[in-house]
């Protein structure tokens, strides 16, 4: 269920695929989010080129969704960049896959620093790794957690990690 | 490949360790993190070389819940993340639903959840607002802005017959209308407003132990604003003057006059000067909404099948009672489109997004949440490195973390 292209992302993907033969998979847009597809191999050059050339200073939200049951789609993971361009308020949005069993991007830490910790979190619950993160550890489960809790063959009562834990009495507390 | 905070906070391997340097845990319980924090601050005397966030102490899982729950009963746990503006996340939430959707609100829930908005924004504000004066040591403040809390939580009562976690909205409408009282209520409630945010203005503003605490304290420029992704009043008050009821209005936000406050210091002081210029300016949307506030329904029309239909439709005609049954068995419900949205509106805190992916059912597939605590407790160690212990206390109570939106 795709909408028009608005000229000016349209022109704007002409440009990413003029600079990255290749690298735009495709462009589509929904209810005023326009997204464009990336090959995850070139995913890092084409945010640095929207970064520093097409005006996009702002990453404004970074994350992942598992795609495992859901209808026609070939790639396990979607990660997704939410860009801004602070001076104009245009919005786009950046899509990116991963697949297993080794699910891998490029980290854009050194772009944004505001990444870092959505990366870090994406890792946690998805355990998508990202490519020279400087600190690339679990953020809100406890580093001993085993499994990625947001994939969607994780039953939502958890696999018994609560009664896992080891019981700590008084005397030894 | 991963590393562990063990690896993090431990002594470089190659023995260069300074021994004049020491390590101090602050909290997760500690007074002046109002929630559970944990931070492991690496000093040399008082003064702080590094700071370590260690989070995830009330992580629950809310994120999970958002695919298992349907787009009405997920607001109940939308309430619990930012819950010092429980009904700011609702109106976030059910307007990605809504844009997902594509469902047109009528005139008059527009103004209602503009008036819940501004009402949990200052809400928001006021609690901040004391808590980091408290922190500070002006205990009077604290209580004069909680005073102010009480009576909006008596609004969201009256509304919705809870105070704290009202869970008020729903998908194309609300809970229930308001009523005369209410807005009676509202009514004096906005005229005693400004009196005691000059009170607050008056034991803060010139209280020179809260100005030389806060003035050139964790400072953000604008640029590294942009870069680590801050949004609301802390990046107002770093001078990126964004607010997305201006730059991207949504509900009835066009139809009001406001200014959106910034500053260009960036420390502690702009924000919370920001903070209470804010306060100010949405008395005013308050008192516009509701001496505009138009009549009609608050429910979007149920012909498309997407609101609840009234109680007394329900049980007086068979139409209202299918209608009923249809959006509450589960193999029924909504049917969105297959598709994805990602819609924000700008929470007391900063811009508040979700990220729904649909597959076609009644349940969101990945209901996202973008966190602005979470974003902005990250800047933490960036704030506080060079200052000292006692400086921990005004940069947290400035940035507003909310523990239970940083962990979900």
């Amino acid at each position: 269920m795709s909408e028009e292209i608005p000229p000016v992302i349209q022109a704007l993907a002409e440009a990413v695929s003029a600079e990255f033969p290749g690298g735009l998979l495709a462009t589509t847009s929904f209810r005023g989010n326009h997204r464009f597809h990336v090959c995850p191999k070139q995913s890092y050059a084409v945010l640095k080129y929207l970064q520093t050339r097409a005006g996009f200073a702002m990453l404004v939200e970074l994350s992942a969704a598992d795609y495992l049951q859901y209808p026609d789609v070939e790639d396990r993971y979607g990660i997704w960049y939410c860009l801004l361009d602070v001076d104009n308020g245009r919005r786009l949005i950046v899509k990116t896959t991963a697949n297993d069993p080794d699910p891998k991007v490029d980290s854009v830490v050194d772009l944004w620093e505001g990444a870092n910790w959505m990366e870090r979190e994406v890792y946690d619950m998805y355990g998508i790794e990202f490519r020279h993160h400087p600190d690339l550890r679990r953020i809100l489960l406890p580093d001993e957690f085993v499994g990625y809790p947001l994939r969607r063959d994780y039953p939502m009562r958890g696999k018994g990690e609560r009664h896992n834990f080891p019981v700590l009495t008084r005397a030894e507390g | 490949m991963a590393l562990k905070l063990s690896d993090v906070i431990a002594p470089p391997a190659d023995g260069r360790e300074k021994d004049y340097q020491w390590t101090l845990n602050f909290g997760p319980q500690h007074p002046a993190t109002h929630t559970t924090l944990r931070i492991v601050l690496n000093l040399d005397g008082e003064v702080i070389i590094n700071s370590i966030p260690d989070i995830g102490f009330l992580h629950s899982g809310f994120e999970k819940l958002g695919e298992h729950l349907d787009f009405n009963q997920y607001v109940t746990i939308v309430d619990r993340m930012n819950y010092i503006s429980p009904v700011a996340n609702e109106i976030a939430w059910h307007h990605a639903v809504e844009t997902l959707m594509g469902i047109e609100l009528t005139p008059r829930c527009k103004y209602i959840r503009v008036i819940f908005a501004e009402l949990m924004r200052l809400h928001d504000h006021l609690l901040c607002v004391g808590a980091a004066a408290l922190d500070l040591g002006a205990f009077t403040a604290f209580l004069y802005a909680f005073n102010q809390r009480e009576k909006i939580n008596d609004l969201n009562e009256w509304a919705s017959g809870q105070r704290f976690h009202p869970s008020y909205t729903r998908v194309g409408g609300l809970q229930r209308d308001i009523d005369d009282i209410w807005i009676g209520k509202l009514r004096a409630f906005i005229k005693q407003l400004p009196s005691a945010i000059g009170d607050v203005t008056r034991l803060l503003n010139r209280n020179r132990i809260f100005l030389d605490r806060t003035r050139g304290v964790g400072v953000l420029t604008r640029e590294e604003a942009i870069n680590r992704s801050v949004t609301g009043p802390i990046a107002r008050a770093s001078g990126l003057v964004r607010d997305l009821r201006k730059d991207e209005p949504y509900l009835a936000y066009k139809d009001f006059d406001f200014k959106v406050v910034a500053a260009k210091e960036g420390d502690c002081l702009a924000r919370y000067l920001v903070r209470m210029e804010e306060m100010r300016e949405s008395l005013k949307i308050l008192s516009q909404a509701i001496e505009n506030l138009p009549s009609g329904p608050v429910n979007a029309s149920v012909d498309d099948r997407m609101v609840l239909p009234n109680q007394l439709s329900v049980y007086r005609s068979i139409e209202g009672l299918i209608h009923h049954f249809e959006l509450f068995m589960n193999n029924r419900k909504w049917n969105p489109p297959v598709e994805e949205v990602y819609a924000a509106t700008e929470s007391p805190n900063g811009e508040l997004g979700f990220y729904i992916v649909s597959d076609g059912t009644g349940t969101a597939y990945r209901a996202r949440t973008r966190p602005p605590s979470f974003i902005h407790f990250a800047l933490f160690n960036h704030l506080a490195q060079g200052h000292t212990i006692s400086e921990v206390a005004p940069i947290l109570g400035s940035l507003n973390i909310i523990a239970a939106e940083l962990d979900r």
